[in-house]
């Protein structure tokens, strides 16, 4: 019996080490082990035998033989389908992907956001007021009452019929006022107001709609050395860390004193270049401290508070951000210019 | 204001190692910005030469063969000029010299050497407003007292130097160059020097005056007589030139010139033509006035006149009448010299025409000017036109010409500027300006000259001290105050940003556009808003739909052969309401071209677009509250594809495609009225407990009409489902062959979930049943079987 089994073993182990594919192993499997198999039918000999334990024991090791060797083989080729499978549903992974064309944020949103989330951080709120305004918050409670020679300086689109009485916003600084008319309780103001506004002006660097922002704080103790400081940090955000700022006495009737500020040209670095025709400046804001005037006629005591006042062109912080010459570009709208400002945004990076 | 060196240094000493560039530098820096700095004659390289030898050029009928002597040698110069003569002194441009025609350079004309040019005035660079026919005819002939070899710009007195400045608003002051020499001066610490106001009187004078409009506050009239009219002197002349104003001749050169140095504007009138009376009152409409231009104005109830009793004689502030005009015959004259209201100058001149003195007008006047201007005239008159000054003056003087006091304390200065300016250097500040100051206890009290229109308040004395202090010179310091958070509403970002991520590019267009278009895309009756005096046609009317500009810019694109634009804007909607103007926010977007990207692209269709406004709503919060559904929608969209946005039972938008009378290609448009939608309520996130028990999922397919919607099924299910039907989903739509060709087969996902327990089989049949039932009955639908 022993020698009988010595035998079957090798057997199952040569004929399972030559099976290449899972049917011949189902079958050999079926051979041995099924009903009828060699395995059964040695089992089934049991009741025939001598010594019933040692029989047992001796169709057990052939059993466990074969399932071993069995086990073994099915895993192997199971293994070798598998990476049979996998070779063919390999695929080009350099083909174009699926997915949903880009969408980009225009550049004047780039720079506003960007300014907002600079001014939100210095606690500044952000106010945004009607484009359609009264001759009074556009000019008159800024100190420019009618018939005033300032009024020169910004060709005003009035509405039909409404001629100094309705008209568009020809600056951001409708927003101060608005700002300091709903404080009810006349207090401290920091605000900064981004919006369109309009001029009649039309060419390679003006629009007759265009973009702005002001500024306004107000407290007790607020000065133009604070003004200087808060634009330093403005232009250095928008502009990079080694601009510097400017200020040239100037004249704006709804500020007293007044200020121009140049900041350092962003094209050549203050080295003096066509843009700045070669002073190495750039003109950015006007700016200055809020006039005693403005802040009686909209209730302050400026006797109590002073403030300060700014006010900017964002498109040309856009032009130079991202090198546009004409500003006609931004209010195009050819695809082929928005779709150049996919990236997301660069709020932290510096130049 | 064109600012002359030399008529400056008239005024005020300037050290003369300070270049013209240092003082336009050093005046931007107080505030009074410069444009330009130029010489007035900007050719280089001149000399004064004599003609000794002309003869004609033998190869040509009109230019000149010359023998020039410049002093240091004799130069064979070839010209063209038919005044070119033997004698003449001529000016010489040598070789090498710049002219704003080009440099000079050695070279053969036709044959004979030329070693530089013969000018004429106009080849200098002279503006050509100052030139006669005489300076386009020929060359320019110097006087026989010309020295050869020296410089005959300076000989012409024309060797100076011009700064253009762009002055601020309120420094009317600074139009005169007695003005500028007190600002000047005032950098430099140099004073002003006393200008010339003496002459001589006889006779009384013979005139009466009358005002009667509130609108001009000072008057005077003087009387001069037996003026000899004839050219200026040289240094008039040269300073009118150099101002950018052309010498016409003495009488009225003087009229220029005492308004250049002064800021007060003048008018002579021929008195024999004027009369004795001069009434200033308001015009009527309709008036009519032949200006000095020769043109007759219409005036109006605004414009303030001159008349001589009767008819109007003068536009004041503005412009003479051409009757009174001061002629080569006239003897004697009537000076005005007055102060209208600003606001009215402003007003007419704006309507008629902008002038030297309605500009300064429009700025301010001094009173004290109006009447030095008087005692100028005739110091001049008397000097340079040999006139017989009339005693006595006509005045009617309703201003108040006294000093300003202003005082302002030494710490508010400091607190307003953020400096530690000490007090004598705002003592030394204010005394440079000319202001009187006295300090008491760190309190300046300052007299302010009424030149000054521009100084009224301590603030503006602040500025003063800021201008000459030095404004760069304030240290940026870091703004200190409370802790708060700064409000910003961030919904339009999140709205751009999720319309950015579904792959639209965010377009920014003008508001304005064409009234032809304004109703277009909107089924809203509304008053439209045009502006008073627009630009153009093109941008006349303020936008109530963004799509007319989402439209352009599709068209634009198409035609830059670009098609798959995605775009979308937010702006505002203007429309008038009940005498009252509103705006409201608008988000718009238009799609068309590839959508998704890949070999197989697919484009954009109806239910793209209406997935990306799906998206939105339920981005903000709307999941649930909002339908799309079919209904009235402008005529600018195709009929069979589009649709409303209705939120609560109000329709918020439209979504459909664009018309194929707008264009052929399949281009999908959206708006939603911002305002409207936002101003509903969303609620914050809570969180609902997740369903404990696995739920179970039934297909099914309906066969319906084609007249019956998804969403009519879709309410059937909702209704007949109840509270065990968690979620519907649409996953087959099926139209062909194998169901008839009015129908359509919806085929729907439902899944079944209950809270508390597993539903059995049988629980999930019942309620599946009872749908499919429902909906056969109430839609004419049956179940389509499997094939």
């Amino acid at each position: 019996m022993q020698e009988k089994v010595e035998m079957l073993c090798k057997e199952i182990e040569e004929k399972i080490s030559n099976i290449t594919n899972l049917k011949d192993l189902t079958d050999l499997k079926a051979e041995y082990m099924g009903k009828k198999g060699i395995i059964t039918e040695l089992q089934s000999g049991i009741k025939d035998a001598v010594d019933k334990k040692e029989y047992g024991m001796q169709v057990n090791t052939v059993r466990t033989t074969f399932n071993e060797k069995y086990e073994n083989k099915l895993k192997e080729l199971q293994e070798e389908e598998l990476n049979r499978k996998l070779e063919s549903e390999k695929i080009d992974v350099t083909l174009p992907s699926k997915r949903i064309r880009q969408g980009s944020k225009h550049p004047m949103t780039r720079i506003q956001e960007e300014l907002e989330d600079l001014f939100v951080s210095m606690g500044y709120d952000v106010y945004d007021g009607p484009e359609i305004e009264t001759d009074e918050n556009c000019f008159q409670k800024l100190n420019l009452p009618i018939g005033h020679p300032a009024r020169d300086a910004q060709d005003t689109f009035y509405l039909e019929n409404e001629y100094e009485n309705y008209l568009l916003r020809s600056q951001t600084s409708t927003g101060q006022v608005r700002v300091m008319e709903a404080n009810v309780e006349k207090g401290p103001i920091r605000v900064v107001c981004p919006g369109k506004v309009y001029r009649r002006d039309d060419d390679a660097t003006h629009s007759h709609q265009f973009m702005q922002m002001e500024g306004l704080v107000i407290d007790e103790n607020v000065s133009m050395a604070d003004l200087k400081g808060t634009l330093e940090t403005f232009c250095k955000k928008l502009l990079g860390e080694k601009t510097d700022v400017r200020f040239r006495p100037s004249f704006f009737p709804f500020t007293e004193p007044s200020v121009e500020v140049d900041a350092t040209c962003f094209k050549c670095g203050g080295k003096g270049c066509p843009l700045c025709k070669q002073t190495g400046w750039i003109e950015v804001l006007g700016a200055g401290m809020v006039h005693p005037d403005v802040l009686k006629m909209s209730g302050y005591d400026p006797e109590k508070y002073q403030g300060f006042a700014f006010g900017t062109g964002l498109d040309r912080f856009a032009m130079f951000r991202f090198g546009i010459t004409d500003i006609r570009t931004i209010y195009g709208n050819d695809v082929r210019f928005l779709n150049q400002f996919t990236k997301g945004d660069e709020h932290n990076e510096t130049k | 204001m064109k600012l002359s060196r030399k008529f400056l240094s008239d005024y005020v000493d300037i050290p003369s190692d300070v270049t013209t560039k240092q003082i336009a530098e050093d005046m931007t820096n107080v505030g009074n910005e410069y444009d330009s700095c130029e010489k007035l004659i900007p050719a280089t390289n001149l000399v004064i030469g004599e003609v000794v030898e002309c003869v004609d050029h033998p190869d040509s009928d009109h230019l000149h063969v010359c023998k020039v002597d410049v002093g240091t040698e004799v130069l064979n110069i070839v010209c063209g000029a038919p005044n070119c003569r033997k004698g003449l002194k001529v000016i010489v441009a040598l070789t090498g010299a710049e002219l704003p025609g080009g440099e000079i350079k050695k070279g053969m004309i036709r044959g004979v050497e030329s070693n530089g040019m013969l000018c004429s005035m106009a080849e200098l660079g002279l503006d050509s407003k100052f030139l006669s026919e005489k300076d386009y005819e020929g060359i320019h002939e110097l006087d026989s007292d010309a020295k050869v070899g020296e410089d005959p710009i300076k000989y012409l007195g024309l060797d100076d130097e011009v700064i253009d400045f762009e002055l601020t608003s309120n420094r009317g002051d600074l139009l005169s160059i007695l003005g500028m020499a007190y600002e000047i001066g005032a950098i430099y610490g140099s004073k002003v020097k006393d200008i010339d106001l003496t002459y001589n009187a006889s006779g009384n004078i013979d005139f009466n005056l009358n005002i009667e409009t509130d609108n001009c506050s000072l008057f005077l009239a003087k009387q001069v007589k037996n003026v000899t009219i004839k050219e200026s002197p040289d240094f008039i002349k040269n300073r009118l030139i150099a101002s950018g104003i052309r010498p016409i001749n003495n009488v009225v050169d003087i009229s220029n010139y005492v308004m250049l140095e002064l800021g007060q504007p003048l008018h002579f009138y021929d008195n024999d033509t004027l009369g004795n009376t001069i009434v200033v009152r308001m015009a009527s409409d309709g008036e009519k006035l032949t200006t000095l231009d020769n043109e007759e104005r219409i005036l109006s109830k605004d414009d303030i006149v001159i008349t001589d009793g009767t008819k109007a004689v003068g536009l004041a502030g503005v412009m003479g009448g051409l009757s009174t005009e001061i002629e080569e015959t006239t003897k004697n004259i009537l000076i005005e010299a007055a102060i209208f209201n600003s606001i009215k100058i402003r007003k007419t001149a704006k309507k008629i025409l902008r002038s030297e003195a309605s500009n300064r007008f429009e700025k301010g006047i001094d009173p004290k000017r109006t009447y030095m201007a008087i005692e100028r005239c005739c110091n001049l008159l008397k000097k340079y036109a040999d006139a017989t000054i009339v005693d006595g003056m006509k005045v009617i003087d309703n201003t108040n010409n006294t000093d300003k006091e202003i005082t302002v304390s030494l710490e508010k200065i400091n607190k307003v500027l953020g400096t530690n300016i000490e007090k004598k250097e705002v003592i030394d500040i204010f005394e440079r300006l000319g202001f009187t100051v006295k300090e008491e206890n760190n309190v300046f009290t300052v007299i302010v000259p009424t030149r000054r229109l521009d100084i009224s308040i301590k603030e503006d004395l602040i500025e003063e001290v800021g201008r000459y202090y030095g404004m760069d010179k304030i240290q940026g310091s870091k703004l200190i105050l409370p802790l708060k958070e700064g409000k910003l509403d961030k919904t339009r970002r999140q709205i751009k940003n999720k319309m950015i991520s579904m792959g639209l590019n965010e377009a920014l267009s003008y508001a304005l556009i064409p009234e032809s278009e304004v109703h277009k895309y909107t089924l809203d009756e509304f008053t439209h808003i045009n502006l008073a005096d627009p630009m153009s046609e093109d941008r006349k009317t303020l936008r109530y739909s963004l799509l007319y500009s989402l439209e352009q810019i599709y068209k634009f694109n198409k035609a830059r052969n670009f098609k798959d634009t995605c775009v979308f804007e937010i702006g505002k909607g203007f429309f008038k309401e009940n005498y009252e103007y509103k705006e409201e926010l608008k988000l718009a977007g238009l799609m068309t071209g590839k959508y998704y990207l890949n070999i197989n692209n697919t484009n954009v269709d109806f239910y793209i677009a209406k997935g990306v406004v799906e998206e939105l709503l339920d981005f903000l919060g709307y999941n649930g509250r909002y339908s799309i559904l079919p209904g009235n929608v402008p005529s600018e969209l195709h009929p069979g594809v589009s649709a409303s946005i209705i939120l609560q039972g109000k329709e918020i938008g439209i979504i459909g495609k664009l018309h194929p009378s707008i264009t052929k290609d399949n281009v999908f448009v959206f708006e939603i009225n911002l305002s409207k939608l936002l101003s509903n309520r969303t609620s914050n996130i809570k969180f609902k407990e997740i369903p404990k028990f696995l739920g179970m999922e039934k297909d099914v397919a309906f066969v319906v009409n084609k007249n019956i919607t998804n969403k009519e099924i879709v309410d059937v299910i909702k209704k007949s489902g109840g509270k065990l039907l968690t979620n519907i989903e649409v996953f087959d739509v099926y139209t062909g062959e194998k169901i008839n060709s009015d129908e359509v087969s919806i085929a729907y996902n439902l899944k079944f979930e209950d809270m508390n327990k597993t539903l059995t089989e049988e629980e999930v049949m019942t309620v599946f049943n009872k749908i499919i039932s429902d909906v056969e009955n109430k839609l004419g639908a049956r179940v389509r079987k499997g094939e």
